[in-house]
């Protein structure tokens, strides 16, 4: 009998496979779990078997009969897809069942972006910490206490030598006590200072980037950084180096590119002067090199910044530095 | 720091335009922040022809002029000027003109009369002194001709954005030097002669009259002073005032007005003592030794430490040094005799004073950059010499000069082939002498390839040889460097895991709908509180600032969950509603005092609002739990953690979620996270109207558990067939411990692959508080087909187990 059972199997898959229409189906159906059919005859016919068989038939089946039910509704129902779609289709101005994906904020993207170029060209990550010693934030960097540079940084305290870094240079002298030149890293994340209007967040980010090895040169800093500028903008954007001052930078020179906005006709956003302030760099100062240890004779070096957010408003058209921070999803969403 | 091309001029030839040399200062590390036009305040004021003049009618003293500005019709202006006559040419300010002090002008009625301008004089355009009567234009003018332009008056403002590092071009004479470094010739500053005229010099010796010691040598390494008598004091010349006023420093009177044009021309703060108030003639600059109290100048009073410098008369102190002058010592009209200071006070502690007291003056800015110890005598003569001429007062003979500290000159051995190597340059010794020379420094060739140079004293940031390639690289022009490349070995560190783990964060994050947000670390003291956070919760260790901005962001987070809240709010107040929201940032825990905090890396998220909204195809329903469930397992299944266990929150550990409806998520015995639905007074102390679900991890817990690698496993060959079982149990029994129980079964049995609760039901035909619980499990073998046969005893001894184990009954 159970081969009976198999065949009955065998044979109705056979002919589900073969129905092209809702009327063939609807006589499968009839004629495997109709009524009279031939499954429902196994059933009933149960009695039949010898004693010990019947349990095991019957629920076959009884499995065979859902199994059946449930291709015959399946086979019924990709039919009626298939007849739709032949006649009328759909409507395909109706909406469809959206796939919602939600973004990563601008400041990561660009933060990414930024890493990524400077990851190509060989820099390693390096983190520290977000609240430093001010130590690593300041004397290391060779800005003692009481020196006029510190104003240049309106400081968060914690503690007396606890504050929260000021930027994510103090990852210069953490990599440095632990390795040996050649040292090729970046270092990205949040920074922060007391000041807070109009264009200033108490937090904000940056990238910081550091070289050191045998024979680096002004002339090389200028070169990474005039590459990134190419990437991150465009390769027609010009730069120019300007010198300025950083205590742990000699010679310091600011970088400026050709305001992105007016191509350095001069704008609202350039103040008229067609230049657009983006990154702080410089010769690493021997005295950095002093504090840990490395041989001011055999070894220079040079380190840069790079502001995230100034970088992300160039690059969307972002007039606020504010709105970052508000997190406004209708914002969120543009990026 | 401003300062005027026309008093530039006085100092150095330069025939550049103001842009150019606005260029030219920027590009030298002088950044030029602003170039202005001194005149602009001379808008919409030009020469008039006075036409007609006939009397006011309603007033004696007043005039009604009509005045040929250029325009078709003469326009009337009342004027009270006695000078004011027909044919004149005046200085009209029509309506629109704004004059200094902010006058502005308008149409006007004045008794009666019309008046649409008004005819200024000298004094009230900042032009001239007399204030009299109007300004004679004399013969020859157009009438409309912007005032500026006929008068041929131009003058320029920089306003110079200086770097801390150059206290040297804090004065006119200093920016002069570096313009002279960029003319062409190469120009050289002409310092103005300083003869104390001969005839002013009385026979008075500044020894018999004044003493000077400088206790502290180490704090006043030099004290210079020199003194006058016979002073009158009162205001200042019209040619010092506009000099003042040029650059934005209001005249006070003619002494002080002295001490700080020089202040401005040379660099070097001076200070004027009224020498009648100086307790027996004495200047003793010491430490303040011990707390007093002391009142500046401006009113203000200070209590004194005892490290600040002070200058001190016989008695008392009566300055402090290098910052401000004392109220006891100022000058004043009746002031006859004056002692001028000059002197070098050691920065760090004039800074420190400054800080300390928070006054911050021009003297104080100089001195704790450092001025040139080798300045104060020039300085102080050129005082002297001018206030003899404008004061009328007559000099004593001598001056005092204590210099206990000398400054040693700086000489710096300079090596070529360093600065080129620095620099990527490959300039000669000759190419680099020249280039320091322009800006005095003395050059000496040593060697072949080395030169001595000599540090000019005004100098005092340059104390080493990159500090000289610097001065190289900027005057030839940073721009002139070739650019090029470095050389470094291509050899690369492995990536940090905590990277790799927050890269995969934020791919899955945006793949389940939700926005990356980024919070500042510091918010609102009264977070712990209002997160209802027990008293002994970790999360009460937090870390204050000192000095925060506001209440609202005084302390570092010790949790993200407040972050996403106010975002909520944020978002809400916006109308909207529906979001879904993620960060990854750290926490912050305080620990001994003067040790940093610990810093915890969290990941934590937020859905609040609707999972779909109204729709031809769906209906308008809100988010649950379960919907944040989704999220946390779909995101621990994407980092491959597996073996997860939610267990029901029972006790305080997170007290923001609302009882029992929050888990903590855990593998074998650790917490990775928590999740749950936020509480209603929660809510309530955020301001928020809508249910919120949040979740939260730590990011070092999660980077334990990620695979450290990934084995493919080969694909099944067979079939699997699927087997249901449904139990009736009671409605307290947790799914959780049912699948449990499954798992052990299913451990030793291993031909189930899988098994999964695929529905729950309550009510309908069951009794009350049983609900019926459905699952399936799939079987599979590695080597057959399976049939029937094959699984039949385990499927039944699987379901006798739960039935065993949880009381449960079969369905009827």
């Amino acid at each position: 009998m159970q081969n009976s059972i198999a065949d009955i199997e065998k044979e109705a898959l056979e002919n589900i496979e073969k129905a092209e229409s809702g009327e063939a189906l609807e006589l499968v159906s009839t004629r495997y779990l109709g009524r009279k059919g031939e499954l429902t005859g196994f059933l009933r016919n149960i009695s039949s078997l010898p004693v010990a068989d019947r349990p095991g038939a019957g629920k076959d089946a009884n499995l065979l009969k859902v199994k059946l039910e449930s291709l015959i509704q399946q086979a019924s129902s990709d039919l009626e897809e298939q007849n739709k779609d032949d006649d009328r289709g759909v409507d395909v101005t109706l909406p469809g069942r959206l796939a919602v994906r939600g973004a990563l904020h601008p400041i990561t993207q660009v933060l990414d972006e930024i890493s990524g170029i400077f990851m190509r060209l060989g820099f390693d990550v390096a983190e520290g910490p977000e609240v430093e010693t001010d130590y690593y934030n300041f004397e290391a960097l060779n800005i003692p206490k009481y020196h006029p540079a510190r104003d240049m940084q309106d400081t968060f305290y914690l503690s007396d030598n606890i504050v929260l870094r000021t930027h994510t240079s103090p990852s210069q002298p953490r990599a440095m006590e632990k390795t040996d030149p050649p040292v090729r890293i970046i270092s990205a994340g949040k920074v922060f200072r007391c000041d807070s209007d109009l264009t200033h967040t108490p937090m904000f980010h940056q990238v910081e980037g550091l070289l050191v090895d045998k024979n680096v040169s002004f002339g090389d800093l200028k070169g990474i950084l005039t590459t990134f500028v190419h990437q991150f903008f465009d390769k027609d954007t010009s730069l120019r180096f300007r010198p300025s001052f950083f205590p742990f930078t000699e010679p310091s020179a600011e970088v400026d590119i050709r305001c992105v906005m007016c191509k350095g006709k001069g704008c609202r956003v350039c103040s008229k002067t067609g230049w657009l302030e983006v990154l702080g760099s410089g010769m690493v100062h021997p005295a950095v090199f002093e504090n840990v240890g490395y041989d001011t004779k055999i070894y220079t070096g040079f380190a840069f910044g790079v502001g995230i957010e100034r970088m992300a408003m160039l690059k969307y058209g972002i007039d606020d530095i504010r709105k970052y921070y508000e997190n406004d999803v209708r914002f969120l969403g543009q990026f | 720091m401003k300062v005027s091309l026309s008093w530039l001029k006085e100092y150095i030839p330069v025939d550049l335009d103001p842009q150019q040399i606005s260029d030219k200062l920027t590009m030298a590390g002088l950044e030029v922040d602003c170039v202005e036009n001194l005149y602009d305040y001379l808008d919409n004021i030009v020469v008039g022809r006075v036409v007609d003049v006939r009397k006011h009618p309603n007033a004696d003293k007043l005039s009604c002029c009509a005045v040929d500005a250029g325009e078709d019709e003469p326009v009337q202006i009342v004027c009270g000027a006695p000078n004011v006559r027909e044919g004149m040419y005046v200085a009209c300010a029509l309506p629109g003109a704004v004059l200094p002090g902010d006058l502005k002008i308008k149409k006007s009625k004045l008794r009666g009369e019309k008046s649409c301008g008004m005819l200024c004089s000298g004094s009230e355009l900042r032009l001239a002194s007399d204030a009299a009567g109007i300004m004679d234009l004399g013969e020859g003018h157009l009438p409309g001709m912007p005032l500026e332009k006929a008068l041929d008056i131009f003058d320029t403002v920089f306003e110079i954005d200086l770097t801390p590092n150059r206290p040297d071009c804090l004065s006119v004479i200093g920016v002069a030097r570096e313009i002279g470094a960029f003319t062409e010739p190469l120009g050289r500053v002409k310092l103005p002669e300083v003869i104390l005229p001969p005839e002013k010099i009385i026979d008075k010796s500044i020894h018999d009259y004044a003493q000077v010691a400088i206790m502290d040598a180490d704090l006043c390494p030099r004290y210079s002073a020199g003194m006058l008598f016979d002073v009158k004091v009162g205001p200042s010349p019209f040619w010092l005032c506009q000099k003042l006023e040029s650059v934005g420093l209001t005249p006070v009177n003619n002494v002080v007005d002295v001490t700080n044009f020089v202040m401005l021309e040379t660099g070097q703060p001076l200070h004027a003592f009224d020498f009648d108030n100086l307790a027996g003639g004495k200047v003793i600059v010491r430490r303040a030794g011990s707390a007093v109290d002391f009142t500046t100048l401006d009113n203000k009073q200070h209590r004194l430490e005892s490290e600040m410098l002070m200058i001190c008369d016989g008695e008392r102190p009566v300055a402090l040094a290098g910052v401000m002058g004392g109220e006891n010592s100022e000058i004043c009209d009746t002031t006859t005799r004056v002692l001028i200071e000059s002197a070098y006070f050691n920065p760090v502690s004039i800074r420190r004073t400054a800080k300390k007291t928070g006054i911050a003056t021009d003297a104080s800015h100089r001195f704790e950059r450092g001025a040139d110890p080798e300045g104060t005598v020039y300085a102080m003569k050129r005082a002297l010499s001018l206030i003899s001429e404008i004061c009328g007062a007559s000099i004593a003979s001598g001056v005092i000069d204590e210099y206990p500290l000398k400054a040693e000159p700086v000489e710096i051995l300079l090596g070529a082939d360093a600065l080129n190597t620095r620099l990527g340059t490959s300039f000669s010794c000759e190419a680099i002498g020249q280039i320091l020379k322009s800006v005095e420094f003395g050059v000496e060739q040593t060697g072949e390839n080395q030169l001595n140079i000599f540090v000019p004293s005004f100098r005092v940031d340059v104390v080493r040889p990159e500090d000289l390639s610097e001065e190289v690289a900027r005057l030839w022009g940073y721009n002139n460097i070739k650019t090029s490349y470095p050389l470094v070995p291509a050899q690369g560190k492995v990536l940090a895991p905590v990277l790799r783990l927050r890269k995969k964060l934020r791919q899955i994050l945006p793949g389940f709908s939700f926005y990356e947000v980024i919070n500042y670390n510091f918010i609102h003291g009264d977070s712990c509180d209002r997160l209802k956070l027990s008293e002994t919760d970790p999360r009460r260790s937090v870390e204050k600032i000192l000095n925060p901005i506001s209440d609202q962001m005084s302390v570092l987070r010790t949790s993200l969950v407040p972050g996403l809240l106010e975002v909520m709010k944020r978002n809400n107040s916006q109308q909207s509603d529906s979001i879904r929201i993620f960060e990854i940032g750290k926490a912050f825990f305080a620990r001994q005092k003067g040790e940093l905090p610990r810093e915890k890396e969290m990941v934590a998220g937020l859905i609040t609002g609707n999972r779909s909204e109204q729709s031809w195809f769906s209906k308008k329903e809100s988010v649950d739990f379960f919907d944040l469930k989704g999220v946390v397992e779909g995101l621990l299944g994407d980092l491959m953690i597996a073996d997860i266990q939610f267990l029901k929150i029972d006790g305080d550990a997170c007290p923001y979620f609302e009882k029992g409806f929050g888990a903590i998520v855990k593998t074998s015995d650790k917490v990775l996270g928590s999740l749950g639905k936020i509480d209603g007074q929660v809510l309530k102390n955020y301001g928020l109207k809508h249910p919120a679900y949040v979740f939260d991890f730590d990011l070092a817990m999660l980077l334990n558990l990620l695979p450290e690698s990934i084995q493919a496993e080969p694909l099944p060959r067979f079939p699997s067939i699927s087997r249901d079982m449904t139990f009736i149990v009671d409605g307290q029994i947790e799914v959780g411990a049912v699948l449990d129980q499954m798992k052990i079964f299913a451990k030793k049995q291993s031909l189930i692959e899988d098994y999964f609760l695929f529905d729950v039901f309550e009510g309908g035909s069951l009794d009350d508080g049983k609900k019926s619980l459905s699952f399936r499990v799939v079987y599979r073998s590695a080597t057959k087909t399976l049939t029937e046969k094959n699984i039949k005893k385990i499927h039944t001894n699987m379901s006798a187990v739960i039935l065993d184990k949880f009381k449960a009954d079969l369905p009827e």
